[in-house]
This record gives structure tokens, C-alpha cells and sequence, in this order.
């Protein structure tokens, strides 16, 4: 194992200090690999926060360009960012950020026959759901359940956001707790009904606390709890759930054993 | 009777069961929603046939978006 540098133990410094990190938390982080699907609301601060940590490897995944109207809440995204790639954007950010970061990039949308080699392509640690849409939030639980892979999933809309840790075997999948996706446009998306632009920085930065607290092998993961944040009330709950014995992915007995593409587009309502 | 929904008390004149719970507790889109009543998932088809008692805790777990494509 390497040793860290001089510069990495001055800029690490806040980390090492502490009891549960240390020198050799650090080259946990310094080692890990995670995979950021959606570079938006959530994967923009979760991507920043994990790259000044110093995780090495940074995957990001996401298929738009910047728009204008992203800029209020995607934070890895500047003003003369607009029309980039947003993979593209999101290493320039990253790069400038910490030269210790290796940032890899996946210029498409997750679907069942890409994402598994999209995971396992750097066998990734731990995977964050950082999108908008239910098609991939299904089709990410799904995958991750069937490669035995940790992943956070998160949700915002408005001024209320979720989100839930998963680790294989050992806690309930975002499918026992909704079985099913709903209908096409029947739930709203940011682009309809809007979100405050904080809420991804609030919930994507508690998906990055997760993930450096899963490669640490630290604390007490959001694994069996779904996390509620109202921002108008200002209440946090965090919600006991059960595994579903009947899930239809991660039960003894699954009904789903292949991924599946669902067919609402993803395009017409994005966030 | 008392219900706790969400951590909020609400009071019921009597007992419902969960479809009505629902309407009652002014669910945002009931069909959607995913209900636990004191910890454990209620099966939409069992909305109809079971009934809060007082003292029950009652969460409504809401579909959530958000995000960026991916």
C-alpha cells in the first residue's frame, strides 16, 4: 500500500485527524471507486463532495448537456458550461477540484442491457442514484440488487426530499418499499412541479456521506430506514422499514431475475 | 380514537380502514402511495380490509423523482 504524500496529508488533514478515518481511512477513500448515475440536482453535489474527499475513482454517467435552467441547483455546472457535456463538465469541475481523482466517463442512459457493464467496468464500490426519473430508479435497484452491489437512492421534488441506503442481503431494496412503478406522468418530476435548489445539495450530500461511510466501514448506515426532509417544515424523519418478504427482486423467491426496461420516457420530463 | 400518520396525531371518529385513511388523512395521490401500519407494508389489496385502531402508527411512503437523467 502506497504511503500518502505530503500534499495528500495536508489536504486530507481534517480527515486524518479523525479517530474513525485516520491515515488508513484516507487510502480507503484514496482506493475507492464510485459510480455517480445522473450528474444533476443530487449527483452534482455528491460528485463534488466525494472528489474533495479524495475518492479516486469517480464514475459519472449521464447523457444530457448543460442547459441554463440546470444551473440553479447543478452545482458541478457553470454558466459558460452551457451546451457541454454533462460528464464532460462535471470532470473539468472535478479535475480542477483534486488532481488525486480519476474521473470516468459514460456518455448514455442506463438500460438493462448497458448498466451492468456500466458497474462492473471499474467494479465499482457503491453506487449513487442521482436520477429523475423511475425507469432508471427501478432499473438501478434491480441491477445493483442482482451484482450484490451497494447503492443510495435518492428522490426530490419541490421542497421534500428521500433517501435510502442499500446493502446486499443485509437490509430492504428500494422495490420492497415500492413495488411497483408508477404510471407514466403520474408522479410529478422537478421540470413540472419544480424543486428548491438546495434540496439536491441537502439530499445528494447525505448520498456522499453514505457512500464514504460505506468504504469506511463506519457508523450506522441509512440501510432498513428511509430518510424524509420536509426544507418548509424543516423536519428530517427517518422511517423504520421492514425487507419485503414478497419483493419481487431481492426476496428468496424473486419474480424478477433479468432487468427490465420500462418504456416511460425519460426525455420529455426530465429535471 | 388517536391515529399517528407521518408522526401526526389525527383524530378519528371511528375506526377506517386504509383506503379510507387515505382520503381521510388527505394522502397525495393514495394510489400511489405505499402505507406501513405499525412497521409493517399493508398490500394494496388489503386496504379495503384493514382497519386502524386507536393508538396505530401509520406512514405514507411517497413515490419521490428528482435528479438529473442518467
Amino acid at each position: 500500500m502506497a504511503k500518502l504524500t505530503n500534499e495528500q496529508l495536508e489536504r486530507y488533514s481534517r480527515h486524518i485527524i479523525l479517530e474513525q478515518v485516520g491515515g488508513i481511512g484516507q487510502k480507503k477513500i484514496l482506493d475507492a471507486k464510485i459510480l455517480i448515475i445522473g450528474t444533476g440536482g443530487l449527483g452534482a453535489p455528491a460528485a463534488m463532495y466525494l472528489a474533495a474527499a479524495g475518492v479516486g475513482h469517480i464514475g459519472l454517467v449521464d447523457y444530457d448537456t448543460v442547459d441554463l435552467s440546470n444551473l440553479q441547483r447543478q452545482i458541478i455546472h457553470q454558466t459558460n458550461d452551457i451546451g457541454k457535456e454533462k460528464i464532460i463538465s462535471g470532470r473539468e469541475t472535478i479535475n480542477a477540484m483534486n488532481p488525486d481523482v480519476q474521473v470516468h466517463t459514460y456518455s448514455e442512459q442506463v438500460t438493462a442491457s448497458n448498466i451492468r457493464d456500466i458497474i462492473r467496468d471499474l467494479d465499482y464500490d457503491f453506487v449513487i442514484d442521482g436520477t429523475d426519473n423511475f425507469p432508471a430508479k427501478f432499473l438501478i435497484n434491480d441491477a445493483c440488487v442482482l451484482l450484490k452491489k451497494a447503492y443510495s437512492h435518492a428522490g426530490i421534488i419541490r421542497f421534500q426530499g428521500q433517501t435510502m441506503t442499500y446493502v446486499p442481503e443485509k437490509s430492504p431494496c428500494y422495490r420492497c418499499v415500492f413495488p411497483t412503478m408508477p404510471p407514466k406522468d403520474a408522479v410529478p418530476t422537478c421540470r413540472q412541479a419544480g424543486v428548491l435548489g438546495v434540496m439536491g445539495g441537502v439530499i445528494g450530500t447525505i448520498q456522499a456521506t453514505e457512500a464514504l461511510k460505506y468504504i469506511l466501514g463506519i457508523g450506522e448506515l441509512l440501510t432498513g430506514y428511509l430518510l424524509t426532509y420536509d426544507a418548509l417544515t424543516m423536519t428530517f424523519r427517518k422511517i423504520k422499514i421492514p425487507r419485503n418478504k414478497k419483493c419481487a427482486v431481492c426476496s428468496e423467491n424473486p419474480t424478477i431475475t433479468e432487468l427490465i426496461d420500462y418504456e416511460q420516457p425519460t426525455c420529455s420530463f426530465g429535471a | 380514537m388517536i391515529v399517528k400518520v407521518n408522526g401526526e396525531n389525527l383524530e378519528l371518529e371511528k375506526s377506517l380502514n386504509v383506503a379510507d385513511l387515505l382520503i381521510a388523512a388527505k394522502a397525495e395521490q393514495p394510489e400511489y402511495v405505499t402505507v406501513q401500519l405499525n412497521g409493517e407494508f399493508v398490500t394494496r389489496d388489503d386496504f379495503a380490509k384493514i382497519f386502524v385502531n386507536d393508538g396505530d402508527e401509520i406512514e405514507f411512503l411517497y413515490f419521490m423523482g428528482g435528479g438529473q437523467l442518467g
